[in-house]
């Protein structure tokens, strides 16, 4: 791990010395052709290079946020040289089945995989007007995201979690499930591992293999322990190879980021010690154009077969939505999964919410010609049917529930069946698109059927179960 | 572009993100544009101390060095105006997309310099004044078909007046082409079907007038509840996900204005290109022309360069005022003016200026003020009413609408649509809150609508009173639960049920509903009220409730608004007459009931 995986042109100036060590920033006096958001390799007192980016550049002084951490430096012994680049990154095909650290660099062991060519990791916005608009509809087996929050192919859509909640496994299940209804062809998985614990990628790490993955899929961990101002680059290291795989090679991946709470935190921190202008909970005024210059390298572009589905998985802090992170997180992607404490100490699995959470693309790849004609309208009932439950329990928790009136009991009962056998399943059940479906008429035929104004007559009188639908909670 | 004799000596000093500062600038103006750095990136400058300027920078900088050269262009930020604006995409800077991705592929490229207009491509042109008409800044000179439904109107330079002195005959000219000369105090001057205007800085009008007419925009909960003037200011606020882009794609679709200019400023990517391919498909319900054919798109993306997006927001609305003094009704959309003060508090911080509420600049109200300012109904200088209508999207933090960008626009708008996530969540679109939302121009167009469609103003009375009463009994509702309630007061409950359902909750993707001419709105509501009254009416005479939620007319009053589209009016107002029969049906059987017990 002490040189880095790409040779870029060394013009052999080597600075001797800082004028300031900050936090993970260090300040250069009177450098010379030293470019914006350069790359400076800085070698501590052992000569091993840490790997640095500028921040700053005047005539007087560069400032250079150190990645890997500052510990250990000293102003006299410090010695660095700058690259005459930005972060390049060297991408491959040969990328898959690897693990890399945080910056790129393999660390299985292994050499650095083949490639020809180097790619700026800041990437390049998309042209608006090269995009294709994300419509496929993907089958991750999960009802709830299925019947009512579709994820469609090159869609980014994070899941909103909490400390404790079975976020991991339930990416994980995406990941084993994802499938299009049509084509065979599996997704290429680029998993991005920024600040989490040993234990959390070891969980992947093993659900890759057990299920066969493994060969399709690029690590790139930036582990707990590793310094945290390294996590800024991951996610962008991460996207690069995905760019690569997916637009040079044509290969449908899915990238799987977590956590990204712990990203925004690194930011926080740079921005701290640069003193910058805090904006809400301190988190730098520039963190919702942070995120969206990653959450934006999703999508699909006209004329490659290939495409980025994104899933970023977040922890809110104190389960608060309101929270910078969620909040800025949710201005940018298309839509969110959102993770539910309550429903998870019901034992209901997986936990997600059934109003907060939304896919946008959905409506673009669902219904007849992608799904199923129904598949609109029946989401768009289930919804309102259970927020309507929401009221009523919290109505039932004033006045009693045997205080309600018949169609409010009802509507009781379905909300449970709703959440028990609707949304519930299990860790390893792949629900078809129409046992999902077939399974939402069932519950919604346990309320009158006069109570289903969302969908259309011809609707209703199809899929509405004529004979009384078994009650029985599974 | 005269470049000065110093700018040789003009560079490059210190580079901190899209902030540069650059030495050797003593002759640099404010606002003036200038390219930086081998690439040329594009920049304007936005302070001047001594000769040091601070700059603002519209591409990455990634790489840019101290020592780098500076060229000045000695002009301000314009942006150019003429026939070939309408069905383009551009980014911040009037660069067209379609042009970017010709010459660098899918992915942006820094230090592209594209023509927003194609200068090479011929108009057939025809002159309107001839050779001895004197003519004023501002007047029509000739026309250009720009699309079928554009009929673009040349005009003299604001700053050019005078006696024509020669003028092309009809037929095809390039923007190249001289196509007339006019004689004026400070000598001759040459015009082409091309002009620039710097995009800082309003186009003069004449005179300002109040708003009188509506902006149509086929939404019900807005053109009955909420309505929007030409020439009128709105604000559409709501946390994430809660239908501010639908809602501002909605009405650039179906508003009755004659151009749309949608900025996407700081939003994603997708929705620009959703735009891009749904609109050419789309026909304009007026004229059966494809959408396209009246929009112009700005698109600078949450990741494309942050002070491009600052300056998204005036290229846009430049375009909107000349188009405007044309004689046009123009319609802006700002999806989302939160991004752009956004963006003011990012360049403000990197030039360290002192921030104030939330870090964002002092000059946030007055930067908001001045840019709904530039909206309004006037008198044009040619002398034709004409208007900017402008909405603006808000995007407060944590959907909180104390937050200064929400409490600042609303001093400047004047029509109000409050998004409610716990009706988003609900999947009761749009979410447009009937309660928190206002406008003030619903008695400046009620005059219109009463010619339009009569009755508008007490149903439009009657049903926000109703939808007020309910949510009072609400409270009530919350403690005891409905059943305690008398009918008559139960009644209310169902009808503001209906009132939600059947007329304010309108799909953005259903076929036949997606857009609501004004006539069916008025039916629609209508209808649901000759329930109520009829109901309340039975309630009164004693008839339980319950037999009024039963009449089978009611879950076809519900759905009327997907069952019968803008052309079946009459179809409504033969469910309006079975609703009468219904009710009369039922007070006679319940008074035969009620003789029988007796
Ligand atoms: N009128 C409507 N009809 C049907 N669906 C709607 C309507 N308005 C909003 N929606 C639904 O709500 C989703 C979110 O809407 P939208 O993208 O406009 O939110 P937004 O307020 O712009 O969010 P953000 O601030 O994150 O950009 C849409 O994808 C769509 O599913
Ligand atoms: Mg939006």
């Amino acid at each position: 791990m002490s040189e880095l995986n790409f040779t870029v042109q060394d013009r052999g100036l080597e600075y001797l010395g800082a004028a300031r060590i900050d936090g993970p920033l260090v300040v250069i006096e009177r450098v010379r052709d030293v470019g914006f958001d350069e790359v400076v390799e800085i070698l501590d007192p052992e000569g091993h290079p840490r790997v640095g980016r500028v921040l700053d550049i005047s005539g007087e002084q560069a400032v250079i946020q150190v990645l890997e951490g500052t510990t250990g430096l000293s102003n006299q012994s410090l010695r660095a040289r700058f690259l005459g680049a930005s972060f390049l990154l060297p991408v491959s095909r040969h990328m898959l089945g690897r693990v890399f650290d945080g910056l790129g660099r393999p660390a299985d062991g292994g050499p650095p995989p083949l490639s020809a060519d180097l790619r700026d990791v800041n990437g390049r916005p998309i042209n608006p007007c090269a995009r294709r608009y994300p419509r496929e509809f993907i089958q991750t087996g999960l009802s709830a995201i299925d019947g009512m929050n579709a994820l469609v192919r090159g869609q980014k859509l994070p899941m909103f979690s909490g400390n404790g909640l079975p976020h991991d496994r339930v990416a994980a299940q995406i990941v084993r499930q994802a499938c299009l209804l049509e084509e065979q062809s599996a997704f290429s998985i680029v998993f991005a591992a920024m600040g989490v614990k040993h234990e959390v990628a070891d969980f992947f790490i093993r659900n890759f293999e057990d299920s066969g993955a493994l060969a399709r899929v690029a690590m790139f961990l930036c582990l707990a322990d590793a310094p945290s101002v390294e996590r800024l680059l991951t996610p962008r290291v991460a996207l690069t190879a995905a760019e690569h795989l997916a637009f040079d090679c044509g290969q449908h991946v899915l990238v799987l980021l977590t956590d990204m709470t712990n990203y925004c935190e690194s930011l926080r921190e740079v921005g701290t010690a640069r003193g910058e202008i805090p904006g809400r909970k301190g988190y730098p005024g520039y963190l919702y154009s942070d995120l969206a210059s990653i959450y934006e390298r999703a999508g699909r572009i006209e004329g490659s077969p290939g495409s980025i589905t994104q899933v970023a998985i977040l922890t809110m802090p104190a389960d608060d939505i309101s929270h910078p992170v969620p909040d800025l997180t949710g201005y940018i992607t298309e839509g969110q999964i959102v993770l539910d404490r309550e429903l998870f100490q019901r034992a209901i699995y997986p936990p997600i919410a059934g109003l907060p959470s939304l896919s946008r693309l959905m409506k673009d790849g669902v219904g007849q010609g992608f799904t199923r004609d129904d598949h609109p309208a029946l989401a768009s009932q289930l919804f309102a049917c259970y927020a309507y439950v929401k009221k009523v329990r919290a109505l039932a928790d004033v006045i009693g529930e045997e205080e309600l009136n018949a169609l409010d009991r009802q509507y009781m009962q379905f909300g449970e069946a709703f959440e028990r056998r609707f949304l519930n399943q299990g860790e390893y059940e792949n629900r078809s698109i129409q046992t999902t479906l077939e399974l939402g008429w069932d519950v919604l035929s346990m309320l009158p059927r006069d109570e289903l104004h969302r969908a259309s007559d011809a609707l209703v009188e199809l899929y509405y179960r004529k004979q009384a639908p078994q009650q029985a909670v599974a | 572009m005269n470049s000065s004799s110093e700018s040789a000596e003009s560079i490059v000093v210190r580079i901190s993100g899209p902030v540069v500062t650059a030495v050797g600038m003593r002759r640099a103006a404010m606002y003036e544009v200038v390219h930086v750095g081998e690439l040329g990136l594009v920049g304007e400058v936005v302070r001047l101390v001594g000769d040091r300027a601070t700059i603002q920078v519209y591409e990455d900088t990634t790489m840019l060095k101290p020592g780098a050269p500076i060229r000045c262009t000695g002009a301000p930020l314009s942006v150019w105006l003429g026939p070939g604006l309408i069905g383009n995409i551009y980014d911040g800077i009037q660069r067209p997309l379609p042009g970017i991705e010709q010459r660098s592929g899918a992915w942006i490229q820094r230090g592209e310099k594209v023509n927003p207009l194609d200068l090479d491509r011929r108009w057939p042109f025809a002159p309107t004044v001839r050779p001895g008409d004197t003519v004023a800044a501002g007047q029509v000179f000739g026309e250009v078909p720009e699309t079928t439904l554009v009929r673009h109107r040349l005009l003299i330079p604001p700053e050019v007046a005078g006696r024509v002195k020669s003028v092309v005959a009809p037929g095809e000219c390039s923007l190249r082409d001289p196509v007339a000369v006019i004689e004026t105090p400070g000598g001759d001057r040459t015009i082409s079907l091309m002009q620039r205007w710097p995009v800082r800085q309003p186009r003069p009008i004449r005179e300002r007038w109040r708003v009188g007419l509506p902006l149509l925009t086929g939404q019900r909960v807005i053109d009955t509840f909420f309505p929007m003037g030409k020439g009128g200011a709105g604000a559409i606020p709501g946390g994430f996900g809660t239908g501010k882009t639908i809602t501002q794609h909605q009405l650039a679709k179906w508003s009755d204005a004659e151009i749309i200019v949608f900025i996407g400023c700081g939003e994603r990517g997708n929705e620009m290109t959703s735009v891009l391919r749904e609109f050419p498909e789309l026909k304009d319900p007026r004229s059966g022309r494809p959408l396209m054919e009246r929009t112009i798109l700005i698109a600078n993306t949450s990741n494309m360069p942050v002070a491009a997006r600052e300056v998204s927001i005036y290229t846009g609305i430049t375009l909107a005022e000349y188009y405007r003094d044309q004689g046009l009704n123009v319609a802006v959309f700002a999806d989302s003016t939160s991004r752009w003060a956004e963006a003011l508090r990012e360049l403000a911080a990197r030039l360290e200026e002192m921030p104030a509420e939330e870090g964002f600049p002092a000059t946030l109200a007055t930067r908001l003020a001045q840019f709904y300012e530039r909206g309004g109904a006037v008198t044009t200088l040619a002398g034709e009413l004409a208007s900017v209508t402008i909405v603006g999207a808000v995007s407060p933090p944590g959907g909180d609408f104390s937050e200064p960008v929400t409490q600042h626009t609303r001093r400047f708008i004047r029509c109000f649509w409050a998004l409610d996530t716990e009706l988003a969540n609900a999947r009761h679109y749009p979410a447009i809150h009937w309660l928190q939302s206002y406008s003030e121009y619903a008695e400046n167009v009620a005059a219109w609508w009463e010619q339009r469609a009569p009755g508008w103003s007490d149903l439009r009375t009657e049903a926000l009173t109703l939808l007020q009463r309910e949510e009072r009994l609400q409270q009530v509702v919350r403690l005891v639960g409905p059943d305690v309630l008398p009918d008559s007061q139960r009644l209310i409950l169902f009808i503001a049920e209906m009132l939600k359902d059947g007329f304010l909750a309108q799909s953005a993707y259903h076929d036949k509903d997606t857009f609501c001419a004004p006539e069916r709105q008025v039916a629609l509501l209508r209808l649901i009220l000759t329930l109520y009254r009829g109901g309340r009416d039975l309630v009164e005479a004693g008839v339980p409730l319950a037999r009024v939620r039963q009449l089978p007319c009611v879950p076809k009053v519900l759905q009327a608004k997907e069952t019968f589209g803008n052309d079946e009016l009459s179809r409504l107002e033969e469910l309006e007459q079975r609703v009468r029969d219904e009710l009369a049906a039922l007070a006679k059987r319940s008074a035969q009931e009620d003789r029988q017990d007796v």
